[in-house]
């Protein structure tokens, strides 16, 4: 095959065995590339029901026909498991060289099963994998165990994806970083990696990646690259993510202090524009991307000077606004010591919010936080509260259970921010509506990256402030088209440089050979997000978990432009009825017999007989 | 006098995307692979970034330590490997001060830049501008036209 290597690694850390299997043309095709090939492999591999700490919880690494290619912006891997925050579909992605590596190592998927009796790492060179010792690594950060690794190895190019001393803690965001600062962050897939007693995944490949038609791959790609540095990347080439900072704080959207507000005060200050003013140091590129977007920020001065660490939108958001804090040099460190200790960004921001919120409610005193003034804005305890989540001290044991599970214990469910156990994102979907149903829907829990739905209301192009028929539309095609960027892969930045689907199906037949029509790929698409849902079915999911924070639903936004905003119940059973409808589903959210058909999923039919049925819709 | 052009890659442009290594993989081997790429992309943490390749130096070290006379400096400095004659010793590796010639992982052959006959592929593709076809004496001029202006005004 071209494009695809065309094999999958199967590893057995319990025993210490591994084998290679074959990935042949029919899999290729109809699950296209990372995002299939996760959710198929973790639907097929994982035992029904399984906690997932359970050793057979399988963790799963994906790649695509583009990686390893010219293709621009092509370096990106998706990593699958059942997840510790929802006990559903565990989905994340990352960018980088490690996935460029596993390709050349000569691998579409690498898939790892079993608990090792003590901590080791992986080091997969080409078609050997070696089962390493780790007991030297243990409580090492991310950063210190990659340079460790390269070391220990003595090779200099090897790429290290690794867990931090959160990951080996089991807190239930941890996350999967690579190279630094790149990180497969949601979903706390990391605690499943510690759970596997798996410090690393050190990979080296000698291989190469092999296209059907080099030549004239090699003349469209020096045209997308041209294009590329063009009109439609400027935002990420110049300020980068974190000028939504800005954008959303002037339409009112911006989460503050725990969706308090969605309004802050000290918006400037941590702003894209200040950041590149006083603080980024150089703007680098994942292998292969022409538009460059991955802005380092140094801290100059003061405390944290020396501080050195990737900066985007979201991470800022979380640690800054989220949490009131508008101290760049507190943000960039509070984010260091996240990269470092390996916890995703966006969920430790919300945890700390909330516990931020608790404090000031009295749910949790000065007693339960060892003399810390917990409250909003306070640099010195996000610091420290970043720290004992990561080593679970104190009130952190609590917190790095997630906000769901906290309030289990503390209490606040009503302002507890997370859809399905997993922690909200950087949009107030209180005034962004279509955004809101993305959010309900999301097969992985509250993100914004699995359906781009805040692009519908940011652009105009809807009423934002409106819930109607129609948005449950627009979610599905959002949903399906970031599937097949995450899928090939594609760096969802280059969305708007495309010339529409046709010329990516395009690029597909150049680099695969393969001959496939948009309709087959959005298909592709439709039967990933079909199979994950019959995932989530499967392990427990009821249409009642599509459903928003009560905040969301409760709390109008108390002032803005966006005042008076919330989502009612009522219209989000309209938008998730109208999502069902749009996706071929019935009033409780599960794929018709036909649609499954219609999909070539006949072999999942019995997941759907198995399945609770009854009940309205009511929320 | 150095007089061989070569690709340079200012430090300061490069952002290290490699996309210098795909195409050279690209236009010697046919496919996309970092080994057998004649330039080579770095990255040090936590954020410099550079490319480097064979800078066609005057008497080169590696054509004197091949023990088989396989290498041979070209009239426009690159050096041309003789395939039967080479075995892929790697002494000429351990000669070179930069690191640039390589093994290639599968034939016992080193590989190392051949200018692509004149107009080197990374040049034309690099997105940053970081690399040029220059000579150390040409970015010397360079400067000295920019301190000549600065001084004159």
């Amino acid at each position: 095959m071209y494009g695809y290597i065309g094999r999958i690694l199967y590893v057995d850390v319990t025993d210490r065995s591994y084998n290679i299997m074959e990935l042949d043309e029919g899999f290729a095709r109809k699950w296209l590339g990372a995002t299939g090939f996760g959710i198929k492999l973790l639907m097929d591999h994982q035992e029904p029901r399984i906690d997932p700490f359970h050793p057979g919880n399988p963790l799963i690494f994906t790649v695509g026909p583009f990686a390893g290619t010219m293709v621009p912006c092509s370096s990106k891997f998706g990593v699958f498991a059942k997840s510790p925050l929802s006990n559903l579909l565990g989905e994340a992605y990352s960018s980088g060289f490690w996935c460029v590596e596993l390709k050349r190592a000569g691998y579409d998927a690498l898939i790892i099963k079993g608990r090792a009796e003590k901590p080791i790492y992986l080091y997969v060179e080409d078609e050997n994998v070696y089962f390493m010792d780790a007991s030297h690594l243990h409580g090492k950060t991310t950063w210190e165990t990659e340079e460790c690794i390269r070391r220990d190895l003595g090779d200099y190019e090897v790429k290290v994806a690794s867990i931090g001393p959160a990951g080996e803690r089991f807190v239930r965001f941890a996350c999967i970083i690579n190279e630094r600062y790149r990180a497969a962050g949601r979903t706390g897939l990391g605690a499943v990696m510690g759970s596997k007693n798996v410090k690393a995944i050190a990979v080296r490949g000698s291989g190469a990646v092999e296209v059907a038609d080099p030549e004239m791959l090699q003349n469209k790609c020096l045209e997308l690259y041209r294009r590329l540095q063009g009109p439609t990347t400027s935002k990420y080439r110049t300020l980068g993510t974190p000028a939504n900072v800005l954008i959303l704080n002037t339409v009112g959207a911006l989460p503050t202090r725990n969706y308090r507000e969605a309004v802050f005060e000290g918006a400037f200050q941590v702003s894209g524009e200040v950041l590149n003013e006083r603080y980024v140091a150089k703007i680098q590129a994942c292998p292969a991307c022409p538009m460059r977007c991955e802005h380092v920020a140094e801290v100059k001065d003061g405390e944290f000077k020396g501080v050195t660490v990737r900066v985007e939108y979201e991470p800022i958001w979380a640690l800054g606004p989220y949490c009131g804090i508008s101290d760049l040099n507190t943000i960039i460190k509070a984010i260091e010591l996240c990269n470092l200790y390996g916890m995703d960004i966006l969920s430790t921001g919300v945890v700390i919010g909330f516990a931020m919120e608790c404090f000031s409610k009295g749910l949790i005193s000065e007693k339960d936080t060892g003399g810390l003034k917990l409250e909003f804005g306070n640099s010195e305890a996000l610091i420290s509260m970043v720290e004992s989540i990561a080593f679970r001290e104190g009130l952190g044991d609590i917190l790095a259970e997630g906000v769901k599970r906290a309030t289990e214990i503390i209490g606040g469910v009503d302002f507890a921010m997370h859809v399905k156990g997993v922690e909200m994102t950087g949009y107030d979907v209180r005034s962004l509506k279509t955004a809101a149903l993305g959010y309900a829907v999301s097969r992985r829990g509250a993100h914004h990256q699995t359906h781009g739905a805040y692009s519908f209301d940011l652009s105009g192009k809807v009423d934002r402030f409106k819930a109607e028929k129609g948005r449950g539309r627009l979610v599905v095609e959002g949903e399906d088209l970031y599937a097949i960027y995450d899928s090939l892969p594609l760096c969802k930045f280059t969305r708007a440089a495309w010339r529409g689907l046709d010329e990516i199906a395009h690029v597909y037949k150049l680099v695969t050979g393969f001959q496939a029509s948009t309709t087959e790929i959005i298909k592709c698409a439709e039967r990933m997000v079909n199979l994950a849902r019959l995932y989530n079915l499967r392990e427990g999911l009821t249409w009642a978990d599509d459903t928003l924070p009560p905040r969301i639903m409760n709390d109008p936004i108390p002032e803005g432009p966006a005042k008076g905003s919330r989502v009612t119940h009522e219209e989000l059973k309209l938008l998730v009825l109208d999502y069902y409808e749009a996706r071929g589903w019935n009033k409780h959210g599960i794929p018709s017999t036909s649609k499954l058909s219609e999909l070539e999923l006949e072999e999942y039919l019995p997941v759907i007989r198995h399945t609770y049925n009854g009940g309205e819709f009511e929320v | 006098m150095k007089k061989f052009k070569f690709a340079y890659c200012d430090p300061f442009k490069c952002v290290g995307c490699g996309i210098c290594e795909l195409v050279c993989s690209l236009k010697h081997e046919g496919r996309f692979s970092s080994s057998t790429s004649r330039i080579k992309a770095i990255r040090l943490y936590p954020y410099r970034n550079i490319a480097l390749t064979c800078v066609m130096c005057e008497d080169p070290p590696c054509v004197k330590a091949c023990p088989r006379d396989a290498l041979k400096q070209a009239d426009d400095g690159h050096i041309v490997v003789d395939g039967e004659k080479c075995v892929g010793c790697g002494l000429c590796v351990e000669a070179c001060d930069f690191g640039v010639i390589t093994l290639h992982p599968t034939k016992r052959v080193v590989l190392i830049c051949d200018l692509c006959g004149g107009s080197p592929l990374c040049i034309e593709a690099c997105p940053e501008d970081a690399l040029t076809l220059t000579t150390h004496d040409l970015r010397a001029q360079l400067k000295r036209i920019v301190a000549a202006d600065k001084l004159s005004r």
